[in-house]
């Protein structure tokens, strides 16, 4: 039997890299943008195991709540419904298998042979030491994301408006 | 079996591997950017695994909270551009974005 770390993980890294899959070769981008709930649940459970509790949790809130929504808006407002074939083909599939496959070898190689100096960390809640991080040594880098959002949101409004014009502006 | 800094990397590869594939194969502009959304993941995971495994602060948290506020900001502007491509071309299919050709 091994121990309940392991199978969590393999059960949290299945999760993750099938639903991957799915997003990578599924023929329906409604299945796509859903598949992509369980990579994020799988990666934010991922987090949590590596005692960054706090990043699971805004992970979820996020990922799920804000950026998975907003994908799916976009899928149903761009699809034409009513032909319900809401396609989402590929296109050099071989070309991009071997390509990834020549990366992957790369990656594994540098992870597998680079000698990292392990240290490894206690498992201990790491949110209080994020928080006195971000409140301090990194408050610039904050404050600066926070107006990056801002810019983004007034972006966003802007590309996305129809610009229509009334009756009284055209004159 | 213990569960080291290895098996992170390589699920975090893989995951890499697979967004990497889907945004060079798909034709639909919201499909792409599913792609990149993995890849973004997968950074996020190599970070917090690299922390959690061989330096021990809360960098790689930070730099995390960091691709996750970009990555929001992203798929925000991405949609919007989006949707305006969808209204002049009736389509989001990327390879019928040719006005610049020729």
């Amino acid at each position: 039997m091994p121990p309940i770390s392991s199978l969590l993980f393999v059960v949290l890294a299945g999760l993750a890299l099938g639903s991957a899959g799915v997003v990578a070769f599924s023929r329906n981008i409604i299945h796509s943008a859903l598949a992509l709930l369980g990579t994020f649940l799988g990666v934010a459970g991922m987090y949590i195991t590596l005692s960054a509790d706090f990043l699971g949790a805004t992970q979820v809130l996020v990922y799920v709540g804000g950026t998975l929504t907003l994908i799916l808006f976009a899928v149903m407002l761009t699809a034409r419904i009513e032909d319900m074939k809401v396609s989402n083909p590929t296109q050099g599939l071989g070309a991009g298998i071997g390509l990834v496959t020549v990366v992957l070898l790369l990656l594994g190689k540098t992870a597998a042979t680079t000698a990292w100096t392990l240290n490894v960390q206690p498992d201990n809640p790491s949110t209080a030491k994020l928080g006195h991080a971000f409140l301090t040594t990194y408050l610039l880098p904050f404050e600066v994301g926070s107006i990056v959002l801002l810019a983004a949101m007034i972006g966003a409004v802007v590309l996305a408006r129809r610009a229509v014009k009334r009756d009284w502006e055209k004159e | 079996m213990e569960i080291g800094l290895v098996h992170y990397l390589s699920v975090a590869a893989v995951l890499f591997g697979l967004g990497l594939l889907t945004v060079m194969t798909r034709k639909n502009s919201v499909g792409i950017l599913l792609g990149v959304e993995l890849i973004l993941n997968a950074a996020a995971l190599n970070f917090i695994a690299f922390e959690h495994f061989v330096v021990g602060d809360v960098g790689g948290q930070i730099f995390t909270v960091f691709i996750i506020v970009l990555a929001a900001a992203e798929a925000a502007i991405a949609l919007a551009i989006v949707l305006s491509v969808y209204r002049n071309f009736r389509s989001i299919m990327a390879d019928r974005m040719t006005t610049l050709k020729n």
